[in-house]
């Protein structure tokens, strides 16, 4: 049961072959057997997650009409403020910190009736690739537990390759939730910027944080966009537009003459030779499908990795001032005759992580006085020229595509001392998150040198969503019937699972 | 070209209100001057004529009515307070202006 | 201590910078729904935004933006037509976020000006304050300080932290340099943030209550010598809480930094803070190194854009200058400038105005409010405007006293029966019945009855004794229980005696 898609679940919810009950309880006992191995999960909410799921079984029960996802359960990003239940972020300085409020991504879950599992595993404040920035220790990768899951989304990437949770929630600043995706099999989509609320998402760069679904497959992914997509008044950088018809998209997962750019830039030297396959075959897949592949060229992208280490770090040093000791999360040494600011000093100095310190650093000196516009300010305008880049591009091409990243899912441990290395696996995501424009990032096969998950990257522009999801469903459908059976099953058995 | 001496490194800790240790410090001066090098490319391309863009959509105007809505009651307001007394957050000496 | 202020000015030009904090009086907060009341229990106006909670996001107020154009225009700004809201980042205890949403270099309003006006030796005299900004931003938490002597932050043990006014909208207007006004710098430092509180109360915006904190002034003083062109080096005071205090900080800040010069000693550029009881000020925090607050462009906003339409809308609702209002109404009613300013402390000029555009004469208008009225506000302890008296209810009752149909006797008694809350004058006359006897029947009947009563009185009328009548009118009107017209008595009363 628990290896079916979301929207298999969702049916058989419907024709009462399962209750939500039952289908929230499998997961449990599934998290419960093999999550010691994946540590996808920093807090696992059974009572809360029981409670949701009999609520719906009991509305179905009286004949209300639910939401095409009602009854399904998730995993959520424990950046995402949810009332009551503990939301850490990967930090220590958030231990134990309940919101009082929840997030408009959650509110729309539970609108939706989706029952929610628990929190995942992240980079502390979603600054990483790998969650070994987590404060509580890194996720494995189901693929192969010595290898990372992504990050910063890794602990909601490797619960839906583990089977923990049929669907989940991420965050992409710079590649988040497609890095990951691509390193453990899975469909990650960034929507638009401005498509899903940031209201409740603890900012780590409020100008390129957008948060998306995660899924198995390309329609449960569209059919939790949907859920959780829309206009939110409490987000001022929310658009006032219908969601894209994403779910649409993703049944048609129609192709034909659709205009598909290979990204120019975001290939080549630099890419893992299994990478380079599984990206040419997807091409020719897609071709094969109607689709016509031309090439653009972006020649403003080789400078977005260093604009993105910029304003990122910019806008984080600013948005993580805010955890100081004063009103919520830990305090440290607060002893008598201790002064507020010495206490802020050394709450700062436990409680955040090496990574964050970087970049709150980096980000200081980013925007402090003499610096501004050498760094923010070019930065800001190197912003400007990548978003021309895509408008040139789109004006050749209905969707850009180019590999998720360049390579494979590296060791645990490989690039943690080597921030610049770690920092080049966002090179092909960073780009769409800079313009604000959607991606997604699906499976394309298995490098061959390795065996391990590579990832297709389709971007689309601004509120264009359901384009990628077209192309999406088509590399999809066409992928598995060369493959005879999703990705997935070739992934290690874990935990004696059906 | 681009370099953050020790005593750069110590300043921004400073700003950024992050005790750091002796060993921290220089280690993070080492490591921002390789950074530094790599992030200072956004110059190469960053011309005077060239618009600076400080957010992805170009929305302008986005207000909400002057209307009051519940707060949070003050238990949930302090619920995360690592101290508390007479329903306000208490907080150690402040030192600085009045 | 022993320079004169005549010392000072003889010697040094003082150069004033003025910068003051309104609280605008929006109902909500700048950035989300919180209540704004004053005086709320602790931490019961907060919110997770307010509180800076992670994930919260901030919304703008729109009154609020409003407001600020408002204030812009009748400052005389011009309207920025692009303007953004910027993070201005330190760390502070009461600043929930520790960065405040403010404007930087992207403020909405600038370069508009203040005309003022001061007495001086030669007479009344002008100065053009100019303004060189007027951006928003938020308030800051309070906070109580617990231990210590003082119950001041030096010494205290710990503080205790009450969000409510956290994010409670704020505009700071920011003067250019005042150069020039010699002498005469406190009294146009007082009146500038006079006028300017004015300007602001009659645009409706915010309480400007000095006492409250609603509106704060930070007064810039810096002086050099007397034909220099090189700028001092400022102090900038703070805690300025009332009108007198604006004026006593800028004189007292000026003989300070003179005795420091006249030393040889140097100016320290620093906060210092206004101290009512002594009028002097102590230092503060020392701005030399100046805090690097790392301003940008807030992520979580998006820019205003006010056009034009907007604009002109905004205009269209801005009251006259009071200063000029009241000049003009000054001459209009043709008043005395005591008679206007006994109005004005009064706080009746808008109600006389309003009395006087229902159709009241001007004097009679302003006798009644600043008269009776006030009297028995007096009595009652409350403010004019809170007893159950309107300008259209007077304006009736000057009417009916014009028409005849009231005598000033009785029609202070339907102001008090106005006040009693009986209803309107017609209700309070018809209800007690009041009405003059303007019967001659009735009236002759009674002055028949007096004079037979009082036939020596009377005689002494009728051989031409037109003092005595007075006696006779009197009781007459007693007779007829004050509701008869005196003039009309004295005619009939006259005419019955033969000496009309």
């Amino acid at each position: 049961m628990i290896r079916s898609t979301a929207a298999e679940m969702a049916a058989k919810l419907v024709a009462g072959e399962v209750t939500s009950v039952a289908l929230t309880q499998a997961h449990l006992d599934r998290i419960a057997s093999v999550d010691s191995d994946v540590h996808a999960f920093l807090y696992v909410d059974t009572e809360g997650a029981l409670a949701q799921a009999a609520a719906v079984d009991a509305k179905r029960a009286k004949g209300e009409k639910l939401s095409p996802l009602a009854g399904v359960p998730l995993a959520l990003k424990d950046v995402m403020a949810q009332k009551g239940i503990p939301t850490t972020c990967g930090s220590k300085i958030l231990e134990g910190w309940r919101p009082p409020y929840d997030s408009t991504v959650v509110a729309n879950l539970k609108k939706n009736d989706i029952v929610i599992l628990g929190k995942t595993n992240m980079d502390e404040f979603a600054m990483g690739s790998s969650t070994e920035n987590s404060a509580y220790g890194p996720t494995h990768n189901p693929w192969d537990l010595t290898r990372i899951p992504g990050g910063s989304g890794g602990g909601s990437s490797a619960a839906l390759a583990a089977f923990e949770a049929p669907l989940a929630i991420g965050t992409d600043t710079g590649g988040s939730i497609r890095q990951p995706a691509a390193v453990t099999g899975t469909v990650g989509v960034k929507p638009t910027y401005g498509g899903v609320s940031r209201y409740g998402l603890v900012a780590f760069s409020s100008s390129l944080d957008q948060a998306g679904p995660c899924a198995r497959t390309v329609l449960d992914a569209a059919l939790l966009h949907e859920a959780i997509a829309g206009h939110d008044p409490k987000d001022s950088t929310s658009i006032n537009a219908p969601v894209p018809q994403v779910v649409a998209a993703a049944k048609s997962g129609d192709v034909k003459g659709m205009k598909i750019g290979v990204v120019k830039e975001l290939n080549g030297d630099g890419y893992q030779a299994g990478v380079r396959a599984r990206f040419e075959e997807s091409l020719e897949l897609l071709a094969k499908a109607g689709a016509e592949i031309v090439e653009v060229s972006a020649p403003n992208f080789e400078y977005a990795l260093a604009a993105y280490y910029l304003i990122a770090p910019s806008e984080c040093s600013s948005n993580l001032a805010r955890f100081d000791a004063m009103r919520y999360g830990l305090r440290v040494g607060d002893v008598d005759g201790a002064s507020a600011e010495s206490v802020m000093n050394l709450t700062r100095e436990v409680g955040f992580g090496k990574e964050v310190k970087r970049r709150i650093i980096l980000g200081t000196y980013a925007l402090s006085s003499g610096y501004y516009d050498a760094y923010y300010g070019s930065a800001q305008k190197v912003r400007t020229l990548i978003t021309q880049d895509f408008t040139n591009a789109f004006a050749k091409a209905d969707v850009l595509v180019s590999p998720t990243c360049p390579t494979t899912a590296f060791k645990i441990g490989e690039k943690a001392n080597d921030p610049l290395a770690m920092y080049l696996n966002d090179i092909a995501t960073i780009p769409v998150n800079m313009a604000g424009i959607g991606g997604m990032s699906l499976p394309s096969g298995l490098a061959d040198e390795d065996g391990l998950p590579v990832g297709f990257q389709i971007m689309s522009p601004v509120m264009k969503d359901e384009r990628m999801y077209s192309v999406g469903a088509a590399l999809e459908a066409a992928l598995l019937s060369k493959w005879g059976a999703p990705l997935l099953d070739k992934a290690p058995i874990m935990g004696g699972a059906k | 070209m681009s370099s953050l001496s020790r005593d750069d490194v110590a300043k921004l800790a400073g700003l950024a209100r992050i005790e750091m240790s002796e060993a921290e410090l220089v280690a993070f001066s080492n490591e921002f001057t390789v950074i530094l090098d790599a992030v200072a490319r956004v110059q190469e391309v960053a011309g005077a004529d060239v618009e600076a863009t400080s957010h992805p959509l170009p929305l302008r105007n986005v207000f909400r009515k002057d209307v009051v809505v519940p707060s949070l009651t003050p238990e949930e307001a302090l619920s995360g307070a690592p101290a508390q007394e007479e329903q306000r957050f208490r907080v150690p000496q402040i030192l600085g202006e009045e | 201590m022993s320079l004169t202020y005549d010392d000072v000015v003889a010697k040094y030009e003082p150069v004033l910078g003025l910068e003051v904090h309104v609280e605008l009086n929006t109902n909500s907060k700048m950035f989300c729904g919180c209540s704004t009341i004053f005086g709320a229990e602790p931490n019961t106006q907060t919110c997770p935004v307010c509180l800076a909670l992670p994930g919260a996001l901030p919304t703008v107020n729109e009154k609020a933006i409003e407001s600020t154009i408002k204030i812009g225009l009748a400052l005389n700004c011009s309207i920025a037509p692009f303007s953004r809201f910027a993070r201005k980042n330190y760390f502070y205890p009461d600043m929930p976020k520790n960065f405040q949403i403010s404007q930087y270099d992207e403020p909405i309003c600038v370069n508009g000006y203040v005309d003022v006006e001061i007495q001086t030796d030669e007479g009344t005299k002008q100065f053009r304050v100019e303004v060189e900004r007027v951006h928003m931003e938020e308030d800051t938490g309070k906070s109580l300080h617990v231990g210590g002597a003082t119950g001041r932050i030096h010494g205290a043990d710990y503080s205790l932290l009450d969000y409510n006014r956290a994010g409670i909208p704020l505009v700071e207007i920011v003067t250019k340099i005042v150069p020039g006004t010699g002498k005469y710098a406190p009294e146009v430092a007082k009146a500038y943030v006079s006028e300017l509180r004015d300007i602001l109360r009659g645009l409706g915006v915010s309480d400007v209550k000095m006492e409250q904190g609603s509106l704060r002034c930070d007064a810039n003083v810096s002086l050099r010598l007397i034909g220099s062109d090189v700028l001092g080096t400022r102090s900038e005071t703070k805690n300025v809480n009332s009108l007198r205090s604006v004026e006593r900080a800028v004189r007292g800040e000026m003989i300070r930094h003179a005795e420091l010069l006249n030393k040889g000693e140097r100016v320290v550029q620093e906060t210092r803070h206004f101290q009512e009881d002594t009028g002097l000020t102590r230092s503060g925090r020392s701005k030399e190194q100046a805090e690097d607050y790392r301003y940008f462009p807030e992520p979580d906003l998006v820019p205003v854009a006010p056009d034009a339409a907007w604009i002109e809308e905004l205009r269209a609702a801005i009251p006259e200058r009071p200063s000029l209002h009241r000049k003009r109404l000054q001459e209009a009613w043709n008043v005395p400038a005591k008679e206007m300013e006994a109005m004005i402390n009064a706080d009746v000029l808008g109600i006389v105005e309003a009395t006087v555009a229902l159709g009241a004469d001007p004097t009679k208008a302003r006798s009644w409010w600043l008269g009776e009225i006030s009297r028995l506000a007096n009595e009652r302890d409350t403010a004019i405007a809170d007893l159950a008296i309107t300008p259209t209810d007077v304006a009736a009752i000057v009417a009916l006293v014009e028409k005849g149909e009231l005598t000033d006797k009785l029609a202070r008694q339907v102001v008090e029966g106005v006040i009693a809350g009986e209803g309107t004058p017609a209700d309070v006359v018809a209800k007690r019945g009041i009405k003059v006897v303007n019967d001659d029947g009735a009236l002759m009947a009674a002055i028949e009855k007096v004079c037979a009563e009082q036939a020596e009185t009377a005689e002494k009328v009728r051989s031409g004794h037109l003092p005595a009548a007075g006696a006779l009118i009197g009781a007459v009107m007693k007779e007829t229980k004050g509701q008869a017209d005196a003039a009309r008595v004295r005619e009939l009363l006259l005419a019955h005696l033969g000496q009309a």
